[in-house]
This record gives structure tokens, C-alpha cells and sequence, in this order.
């Protein structure tokens, strides 16, 4: 039980960094109603980009910011693949992900895994999180406002703020009405391929962002680390809606609640971890509570009924005629 | 304002289910003329609007609309000049976002979409006059989802969205025949009002006969892809049932014609 409380900054940490990737996956799968399977490989990507800029003694914004536009690129290719080419929206994602395996290996180099050297203090401390530093704060050799947690959530709550007020635009609604509708988008004057594409670029540029800052916090990006992103990111998107979509109505509070989803995802995880389940079964157990919660959905309107009073026959006087017909 | 010059159209050809839905279709509206279209099933009515609209682009042939040459043009951009309004009450609206919403994508058809606000303050306000004046009891839901509403009503809100950036053209493809008779006729009876408000040039797509002889300026029958009838002023005013399905079974040589369109 004390290893589980112990490991919860942890986790909460972890959870918000994939809670941006989460963002990004709700963006296609809920707002464009895509799945885009890109996002096994983006998120490698925007983290091994991040990786060798850094290393290399690049700036971290600079770094950050050139994880993105490599996600939003890789975003930019499953669009066109589906717009141009007309592959449906799931396989071209598959392509990209596919290719993009080989291309994060050539970014890192034909290497598995890339490390930052975290040793020398001076490189620990240029890092904007790390998980060296959930154990620094509370051993109060650093300040709480590099925790983890603190930083991640400025992240978070920055680009919740930027797409609650992106999607309240003229284009964020167009790209909103081309997942509700794309033939009335269409009569309505709207490029439905350009929002699409434009909706797979922001989304793939988030999930870049967080797997750039999962490299930070791991101290090292590895290929495999986006394995099965989108499972993840679905069941935080899944959690977050099932546990909140009653209290919150808000775009902002939903995109939150997926954020919410994330952590509370890797505080289950810790919790079966701490109780002794062999870690190579989570893949196996995400998968099979993703598919539960959506399969609930689709059986609730399959075979419950909705509780209505059926109001008895002889007592409906007033509406009458019909009985004496 | 609109005109159709001898276009084609063939579906699936080449293939067993080779479809000729359109051929030779040639067709001039002019300003604020409103016509109504009547054929059977298959007749190429929707087809001919589709072709229009842009849906896909015609194999042969040339649309222009007001002046300009749309027929190289995809959809999204003929709309700039084309309203909308479906046969499914679903497709003209986006389920998922607000009556609001929806509106003010309406008022933006046609304008290049930036970083500006989706909706402004003041188009809330005109928004809510212009639904009181539908008297649908709308214009106290703004923010409900259009998910919500019904058929009658979706189909209504869609066509204050068509007329919202005045049209060069309006497009009303069998809208009222999703609809039970009562709601048709109140749909039918706003289209009207709204054709004649905006003096919008108008195609109608309807299987009721008497609703085709009883709107509009002008009137056009489609048989196997080809315009067989085209009456206009003090013929059609004049015209009734009886005498449009005699005129049709003798454009189209057969009697058959008369069941197909009856029971359609």
C-alpha cells in the first residue's frame, strides 16, 4: 500500500503528460470523428526529435517547438493520404505509423534508444520535467514549481485555454461541423478536406508535444514508446467522458476531463502494478477495458429499455375516441 | 441566373448497373424565377440538382450561375452561390452543435473562415428576432443541439440557413417529403415566404403534383433524364392534375408513365 501512495505523484505526473496526447486524440476521434491511427508513431516521433535536438545542445523551447511541427507534419500526411489520395481515414493513419517507424529510427540515429545524460546536474536542471525531480521536491532540494505535476499542469491548462478559444473561431467551427457533418459542412462552403487535414495536424502536434516531454521525463525516448499511444489515449477519452460528462458541459471542462481520464488511467495502472500484476499484462488489460467501455455504450442502446410509465388505457379519457372506434 | 447547358451524366458505367441519369439536360432560370420539378423514380430530378450543387462534377456539359462558369468547381466553393435544403432532415444540419451554431456557419457560406470569432454578440440577438418571426418555438433554445429537434423543425432551421447569405440560387430537394402532411405544408408554406422575402431564384424537387402546380412561376417534368415538359406564366397557373398527366403520357409515349408517377 506504501509503495502504491509512493508511486502516485509518480503516476499522476505520467498521466498528465499523456493526458496531452489524450487531448490530441480527441480532437479526431470525438471533434473530426476519425480515428487516426498516426499517433502510434507521432508520439515517437516528437519525442526523438526532441531527443536529438537536445542532446546536440539545441534550446528546449526550439526543441519543443520542432517536435511539434514534426508531429503536425506527420498529422499533414495521414490527411493527405486519406483527402488526396482517398484512403479511408483509419489505414492511412496505419501507413504513416507504419512508415514512421523507419523514420524515427533514422532521426535517432539507427538506434533503439536515446538518453539524455541526466548525470551532470547542469543538463538535469536545463530539463523542463523529469522524474528525478517528483523525488527532488519531496526531498525539498527543489523548489515545488519545478514538480512534475506543476509544470505539466501549465501545459495543460495553456493548451486547453489555446483550442477552447481556437474552436470557438470561424475555422474551429468549420472543423467542428466537418466531424457533425461533412455534406452539410460542404453546402455550407466549408474545404471538408482542408479541415480534416488541418484537424489531424493539431492533433498529431499535441501527441508529439507529449511524447517529446514523456522523453523528458524518462530521460530518454525509445521506439517503442508509442506503442498502442491510441489505446491509451482512448480509454482516458472513454474515463473522462463516462466520469464527467454529466457535471461537465464545457468544451474546456471536456477537453479537462480527458486530461482527468489520463491520470486516473495511470493511478488503475499503479494500483494493479502494486498489486503484483506482471507489467508485460497491461497492454492486455488496456486493451480489453477499452474495448468494454465502448462496447457498454452500444449495448445500452441495444438492450435496455428506458424507463417510461405507460399510462393505462381506460384512465386516458381525455384524449379518447380511439377505444370507441 | 442559372444556366444548364446540355449536360451528362452516366453512373457506374461501363458496369452492369450502367445508370444514363442524366442526358442532354438544358435548363435557363432567370432572376427570381421559381420553378418546380415533378418526374417519377430515377428520373434524374435529384440528379440534376445534385449536378448543380457540385456533388460530383457532370461528364458533359456546362453550369453557370449568374454569369460565372461553376461547372469546374467542387461543392464547397459552388456554395457561395447555391442554398440547400435536403430531402433527409438530417443532412442539411450539424447534430452535434448548437441551433446557434448552426446558424452562424449559415451566415458564413461562401466567406473565407478565419481566427474570428464563430459567433458574435450581435448575431446572437438577430438570430433570436429572425426565429421568433419562424414561430417554431426556437428562438428559446439557441443553445440546444440541433440533435434534439425535429424533422419539421430541422428542415425549417434549414432553410432560414439557406437564406441567411442570400443565395444567387436555392436548391430544395423534395424537402418536405421526410415530413408528416401537416408539417410539409407548414415547411412549404415558410419556403414560400422565404423565396418571396429574398426574391430568390428557386428550384423545387417535389412528387406531389399539386404542390408542383401550386408554387412557383414555372414549372418542369424530368423523364429518363431529359426535361419533357417545361410550362411557365399563364399555362401553369392554369394548369391541373389530369391535364399534366396527359401532357406527360403523351411526351412519353406510354401509359405506364402515368401508374410510375402516381404511385411514386
Amino acid at each position: 500500500m506504501m509503495d502504491f501512495i509512493n508511486a502516485l505523484p509518480g503516476a499522476v505526473s505520467q498521466g498528465l503528460i499523456w493526458g496531452i496526447m489524450a487531448i490530441g486524440v480527441y480532437i479526431t476521434y470525438k471533434i473530426l470523428d476519425v480515428a487516426d491511427l498516426t499517433v502510434d508513431g507521432s508520439f515517437c516521433t516528437g519525442a526523438a526529435i526532441f531527443v536529438m535536438l537536445f542532446t546536440n545542445g539545441s534550446n528546449m523551447a526550439v526543441a519543443l517547438l520542432a517536435a511539434v511541427l514534426a508531429g503536425m507534419a506527420a498529422g499533414l500526411v495521414t490527411g493527405l493520404l486519406h483527402t488526396l489520395c482517398g484512403i479511408p481515414a483509419i489505414l492511412a493513419g496505419i501507413l504513416t505509423q507504419l512508415g514512421l517507424w523507419s523514420v524515427n529510427l533514422a532521426i535517432m540515429d539507427m538506434k533503439a534508444t536515446v538518453a539524455i545524460n541526466v548525470t551532470t546536474p547542469e543538463m538535469l536542471d536545463k530539463l523542463l520535467v523529469s522524474l528525478r525531480f517528483v523525488q527532488d521536491v519531496a526531498k525539498g532540494t527543489r523548489p515545488f514549481y519545478r514538480h512534475p505535476i506543476f509544470v505539466v499542469g501549465i501545459f495543460t491548462i495553456a493548451i486547453i485555454l489555446l483550442l477552447y478559444w481556437f474552436f470557438g473561431t470561424e475555422l474551429g467551427c468549420a472543423l467542428r461541423a466537418t466531424g457533425s457533418n461533412a455534406n452539410m459542412a460542404r453546402a455550407q462552403g466549408i474545404n471538408t478536406d482542408f479541415t480534416k487535414v488541418l484537424g489531424l495536424m493539431i492533433s498529431n502536434g499535441l501527441v508529439a508535444l507529449s511524447g517529446a516531454l514523456l522523453a523528458q521525463y524518462n530521460s530518454a525516448s525509445e521506439i517503442n514508446m508509442g506503442r498502442g499511444a491510441i489505446v491509451i489515449g482512448l480509454a482516458a477519452v472513454i474515463i473522462g467522458e463516462v466520469g464527467f460528462s454529466k457535471v461537465f458541459h464545457n468544451f474546456g471542462l471536456k477537453l479537462l476531463a480527458v486530461s482527468i481520464g489520463a491520470i486516473l488511467y495511470y493511478i488503475v495502472i499503479q494500483a494493479v502494478l502494486a498489486m503484483g500484476l506482471n507489467a508485460n499484462y497491461l497492454k492486455l488489460l488496456s486493451a480489453c477495458v477499452v474495448g468494454l467501455f465502448l462496447a457498454i455504450p452500444y449495448w445500452k442502446g441495444k438492450y435496455s429499455r428506458p424507463r417510461v410509465k405507460i399510462p393505462a388505457q381506460t384512465a386516458d379519457k381525455s384524449k379518447g375516441g380511439n377505444h370507441n372506434a | 441566373m442559372l444556366e444548364i447547358k446540355e449536360i451528362w451524366k452516366t453512373f457506374n458505367a461501363g458496369t452492369v448497373n450502367e445508370k444514363q441519369a442524366l442526358r442532354g439536360v438544358s435548363l435557363t432560370l432567370h432572376d427570381g424565377d421559381f420553378c418546380t420539378v415533378i418526374g417519377g423514380n430515377g428520373a434524374g430530378k435529384s440528379t440534376m440538382l445534385n449536378a448543380v450543387a457540385g456533388v460530383w462534377s457532370v461528364d458533359a456539359g456546362s453550369i453557370s450561375i449568374g454569369g460565372t462558369d461553376v461547372t469546374r468547381l467542387p461543392e464547397f466553393k459552388r456554395a457561395q452561390f447555391i442554398g440547400r435544403v435536403f430531402q433527409d432532415p438530417m443532412m442539411g444540419t450539424a447534430p452535434t452543435m448548437q441551433i446557434i451554431e448552426n446558424l452562424a456557419l449559415a451566415a458564413r457560406r461562401g466567406r473565407s473562415r478565419g481566427l474570428g470569432w464563430g459567433i458574435t454578440k450581435a448575431e446572437k440577438e438577430r438570430y433570436h428576432e429572425m426565429l421568433r418571426n419562424l414561430d417554431l418555438g426556437l428562438e428559446d433554445r439557441l443553445t440546444s443541439k440541433v440533435g434534439l429537434l425535429s424533422g419539421g423543425q430541422r428542415q425549417a432551421l434549414t432553410l432560414l440557413m439557406a437564406s441567411l447569405q442570400k443565395p444567387r440560387l436555392l436548391l430544395l430537394d423534395e424537402h418536405t417529403a421526410a415530413l408528416d402532411p401537416k408539417t410539409a405544408a407548414k415547411v412549404l408554406e415558410l419556403s414560400d415566404r422565404i423565396v418571396a422575402e429574398n426574391h430568390l431564384t428557386t428550384m423545387m424537387v417535389t412528387h406531389n403534383m399539386k404542390d408542383a402546380i401550386a408554387h412557383g412561376n414555372r414549372l418542369i417534368m424530368m423523364y429518363n433524364g431529359r426535361i419533357v415538359i417545361d410550362v411557365s406564366g399563364e399555362e401553369k397557373k392554369k394548369l391541373t392534375v389530369p391535364q399534366l398527366l396527359e401532357l406527360f403520357s403523351k411526351v412519353s409515349g406510354s401509359d405506364e408513365a402515368d401508374d410510375k408517377l402516381l404511385l411514386s
